[in-house]
């Protein structure tokens, strides 16, 4: 246990993680559907404000597990609750954190039937997000891992569009299958740890060949079924499409980096040996999907069905910067989840507004409101650019370092990336394009009202953050820097331990 | 004292056939039957912590029994809260329905403090007659006639599996010269060599098995479950699977490490319960069908504790059947109030519960989740103790099947969530449940998030009661 840094004193982890989950508790009693937005919006808010604090009392020079907890709790099989941030986890917590009040905000008066239950399901929700990204002990892991699966059920099977039956059980189904086998390989690394559920302790351990391989294999089928990974991907659109703008923001900017964490936290700790056979595989899956998600994504007529597939795309390039294993890749990919998050929630976000004006989707009728609703499409006209990593903003340096880490680590797997850059341009111009301008054959958008106070106050702060990153991204790879570093360093020890013994042999 | 849970059982069951000679109003008797399982559990409670052999040795109150006797009898009282006003009990039979249900209880307490063969026998049976009997007690004037059928079928694989019980502890007494456990437990161990052994101590795990539903005895459970009234399934659900694991835990503690072909029949038994169960639930459109095949493929996950051979598997196998019957009570406490006139529940008849009856839709979606073992729910705790105390005996591939297995469960549970949540309901009248029922449902609710979040003090529990055998 010596990788943690033990919190003295406020234990904020667990107030991030248990405070949601209480103020759902609350909604379970006092069922009246204006107070439930205002109680949802003030927990949500409240969180938020207290993560901040993770960022002030974190210290960016050590690789280990800082503000750790450690409280035992299933005694007769060592699992403890263990939670604990380094600087991969702390961006994500931090996003999760300050997304949520955003999407209770978009949900004001989006969601207008059983109100208090759907702010029940967004703080669960948070809760388990929140849990999912600081628990260092492999069963914690996995029960907020699965247990997120049912509120997120709820809120696309109940709010969900027209084919939200469909669109909800697929989701349910592919993710909890993909990570049944996790569940086995949890309980075989616990076996050979000595008895231990404690995830630092199962890294850098030098399993055998075969069993790094089976593990990897494991881990694979769960987290590239999260991220998706192409050919893995078909329940995201389907997922996307139906679930309201508050699900959707929080698929596309929490859940699918929870796949690519994944990747980061386990894969490539603890089976290196596979990571580093199979890493051409998972590369070319990767540019794959960058390709795939771009071409689907130009044929679209659906707005949030367009939406999705281009993430298919962008998280295609954060797995490709994870895999080519060096600091610019890594450095980009995690920045580029950030990114993903800001700009892809937004995105969703202002779809949302769209469809609750027109009832609508479909791009051919959202043609031309650019003269009706000005301000919004300034909103979609900076999120867009932001999309197809634009100089300026945030996508850009994640995209850019990811492919400076890609032509470091092979040219030709660079130059297949790079088609997948200028599809992201096609696709998001001519979507921006129908919007704002549209044809002769517009429909009449007169009726329609620009942005109110409140969706200005949504969108605001992501437009903040994409310029801010776009434009300084240096405090937030500093966040990261001492952890992907360590992470790289224990790689290559590992690697020439591995060499070492093979030329004694 | 030592036989007062007992005595309880039979004094109600004697009321009952007194009550039956007259004409009785239906609240008089349903508010009589729970009176009297709430003081069978009262005393059973306050009979916790007593000791001691009655009846030559060949009955032994121990922790173990005494606390097992208390988990039949809170089951039943829990079974006896379901809604009164739609039962699906003949009207006019009501007080012998009553008189059979306390009668199979009373044979089940016995059954778990047995500890000779002849008695386990003798146990087994006052049990199983009663619950045969009770089967075809269904109201038929709603229309439906399969609860003979059921009935029939239920009798005659019993009896099947009563005989070969019967036959392997006649082939015990034979080897071993004695009927009593202990003697047989001292025994045993040299007779490993003779396939007799293996033989004998099968033909006695196979009554056990016919009760738990265990694949290959497990025939009868899609038939009796929908045969039978609703009430009724929801007792033949619960109850008796307690009493047949504590049995199970206390023969196949004789059996420990020494048998290992007991060990892959077991094996065998574990894994092709799970897939015909699950498998076959796949496909079912009667919710009680379903969740009889689901009940089949749980079998097969309790008996993964029991092949451990270890104290702790035992344990775990322990609480994972106390966490079934809780999950599989919430699901029929639902079917118990939502079905009309006591009729059978097809999956589709649940469409927009959730509108209809809100925490009816939460109790049978948290009951599900929890069979289909996902997280933080008491299903989950136990499958993954299960597992890991499977893996700890390097039984890797018994651990992906089971695995496998819990995936292929998703899918129906999860169909039954989807139209309960999801579709439409055909009508919007509200349902409305008595008090006691709402009572039960937040009790349910509450043990299977307890126990799912925090196992420790269930576990230790449960392992106290054990080393009280072992």
């Amino acid at each position: 246990m010596d990788q943690l840094v033990y919190n003295q004193g406020f234990p904020l982890l667990s107030v991030l993680i248990f405070l949601p989950l209480a103020g759902s508790l609350v909604l379970f009693f006092v069922r009246h559907a204006s107070f439930a937005r205002y109680w949802a919006l003030a927990v949500t808010s409240i969180v938020a404000l207290l993560s901040l604090a993770l960022l002030f009392g974190f210290d960016r020079g050590t690789a280990d597990f800082q503000f750790a907890e450690y409280h035992p709790w299933i005694n007769s099989l060592n699992i403890a609750y263990v939670v604990g941030i380094d600087g991969i986890s702390i961006l994500l917590i931090l996003l999760t954190t300050l997304i949520m009040p955003f999407c209770v905000l978009a949900s004001w008066t989006y969601i207008k039937t059983r109100v208090p239950a759907f702010m029940i399901c967004l703080l669960i929700m948070e809760t388990a997000m929140i849990g999912v990204f600081a628990a260092l002990d492999f069963v914690l892991f996995y029960i907020l891992w699965e247990a997120m699966l049912i509120p997120m059920y709820l809120l696309i099977g109940i709010w969900g569009g027209p084919r939200k039956i469909y669109a909800s059980v697929k989701f349910f189904l592919y993710t909890l299958a993909g990570s049944i086998l996790l569940l086995v390989a949890i309980i075989w690394l616990y076996k050979t740890n000595n008895y231990s559920f404690f995830i630092p302790d199962m890294m850098w351990k030098g399993y055998s060949f075969t069993a790094q391989i089976l593990l990897f294999i494991a881990f694979f089928l769960a987290f590239a079924i999260k991220v998706p990974m192409f050919p893995f991907h078909t329940w995201l659109p389907a997922a996307h499409v139906e679930a309201p703008t508050a699900g959707s923001v929080i698929l596309a900017s929490i859940l699918l980096k929870m796949g690519t964490y994944g990747f980061l936290r386990f894969a490539l700790p603890i089976t290196p040996e596979a990571t580093t056979l199979l890493m051409p595989y998972v590369l070319w899956l990767s540019i794959a999907g960058i390709i795939y998600g771009g071409l689907t994504a130009l044929a679209q007529e659906d707005m949030k069905k367009l939406i999705a597939y281009s993430s298919v795309g962008h998280m295609g390039f954060v797995t490709l910067g994870i895999f080519v294993m060096n600091i610019q890749g890594i450095e980009g990919a995690i920045l580029q989840m950030i990114n993903h998050g800001i700009t892809t929630g937004a995105l969703f976000l202002c779809v949302g507004m769209i469809y609750e004006r027109t009832h609508s989707r479909d791009l051919r009728s959202a043609t031309g409101i650019g003269q009706y609703m000005p301000v919004f499409v300034t909103f979609v006209g900076f999120f867009s650019l932001s999309a197809f990593a634009f100089p300026g903003t945030n996508s850009f340096v994640g995209e850019f370092l990811i492919l400076a880490g890609t032509f470091k680590y092979s040219i030709p797997l660079a130059l297949a990336a790079i088609p997948g850059a200028v599809l992201a341009a096609a696709y998001m111009l001519r979507m921006l394009q129908k919007i704002i301008w549209g044809g002769t054959d517009n429909p009449d958008q007169s009726l329609l009202t620009d942005l109110n106070a409140r969706e200005i106050v949504t969108l605001a702060p992501f437009l903040f953050f994409v310029f801010w990153i776009g434009l300084g991204a240096q405090p937030f790879i500093e966040l990261m820097h001492t952890s992907v570093a360590h992470l790289l360093q224990q790689f290559q020890t590992y690697q020439q331990a591995i060499a070492t013994t093979g030329l004694m042999l | 004292m030592l036989f007062l849970p007992e005595l309880t059982l039979l004094a109600a069951g004697l009321l009952f056939f007194l009550l039956s000679l007259g004409h009785p109003g239906g609240t008089t008797v349903k508010n009589m039957a729970v009176l009297l399982a709430s003081m069978t559990l009262i005393t059973s409670l306050i009979c916790l912590n007593q000791k001691g052999d009655l009846f030559y040795g060949a009955f032994r109150v121990d922790l173990f029994s005494q606390v097992f006797k208390a988990l039949i009898a809170a089951a039943t009282l829990i079974v006896l809260l379901f809604d009164s006003g739609r039962t699906g009990i003949k009207k006019d039979s009501r007080p012998e329905y009553y008189l059979f249900l306390f009668t199979s209880n009373l044979g089940l307490m016995m059954l778990v403090s047995s500890v000779e063969l002849l008695a386990i026998f003798i146990a087994l049976e006052l049990s199983s007659f009663a619950v045969y009997i009770m089967v075809p007690m269904r109201d038929a004037s709603s229309g439906t006639f399969f609860q003979m059928e059921a009935g029939i079928k239920y009798l005659l694989f019993g009896v099947m599996a009563t005989g070969f019980m019967l036959f392997g502890m006649s082939y015990m007494f034979g080897l071993t010269g004695s009927t009593h456990l202990a003697v047989i437990a001292e025994k045993l161990p040299q007779l490993w060599a003779q396939p007799t052994a293996v033989i004998a101590m099968l033909m006695i795990l196979a009554g056990f098995f016919y009760k738990l539903a265990l694949f290959p005895f497990h025939f009868w459970v899609p038939d009796v479950y929908e045969g039978a009234a609703n009430e009724t399934t929801a007792f033949i659900a619960a109850v008796p699977k307690l009493a047949a694991v504590a049995l199970l835990i206390r023969l196949i503690a004789l059996v420990s490490n020494e048998g290992q072909v007991m060990l892959n029949l077991l094996m065998v038994s574990a894994i092709l319960s799970m897939f015909y169960g699950n498998l076959s639930a796949l496909v079912q459109k009667d919710l009680k069908r379903m969740l009889g095949f689901s009940g089949i493929a749980h079998a097969g996950f309790v008996l993964l504790g029991l092949l451990t051979f270890q104290l702790t598997g035992y344990a775990t196998a322990f609480y994972y059947i106390v966490g079934y019957v809780l999950m599989n009570l919430a699901c029929f406490l639902v079917i118990c109030s939502v079905s009309v006139d006591g009729k059978n529940l097809r999956i589709d008849d649940l469409s927009g519960l959730h509108k209809r009856a809100p925490l009816l839709a939460l109790t049978l979606t948290i009951g599900l989740f929890s069979l289909a073992g996902i997280p933080p729910f008491v299903g989950f705790a136990g499958k993954f103790m299960l597992l890991v105390g499977v893996l700890k005996q390097d039984h890797l591939l018994l651990v992906i099947l089971a695995a496998i297995n819990t995936a292929i469960a998703i899918y129906y549970y999860l169909s039954v969530v989807r139209v309960t949540f999801c579709s439409e309901p055909v009508s919007h009248e509200p349902i409305r449940v008595n008090s006691l029922t709402n009572i039960a449902s937040f009790a349910l609710i509450l043990l299977i998030i307890v126990m799912g979040i925090y196992p420790p003090p269930f576990l230790d529990f449960a392992g106290t009661t054990l080393k009280s055998i072992m």
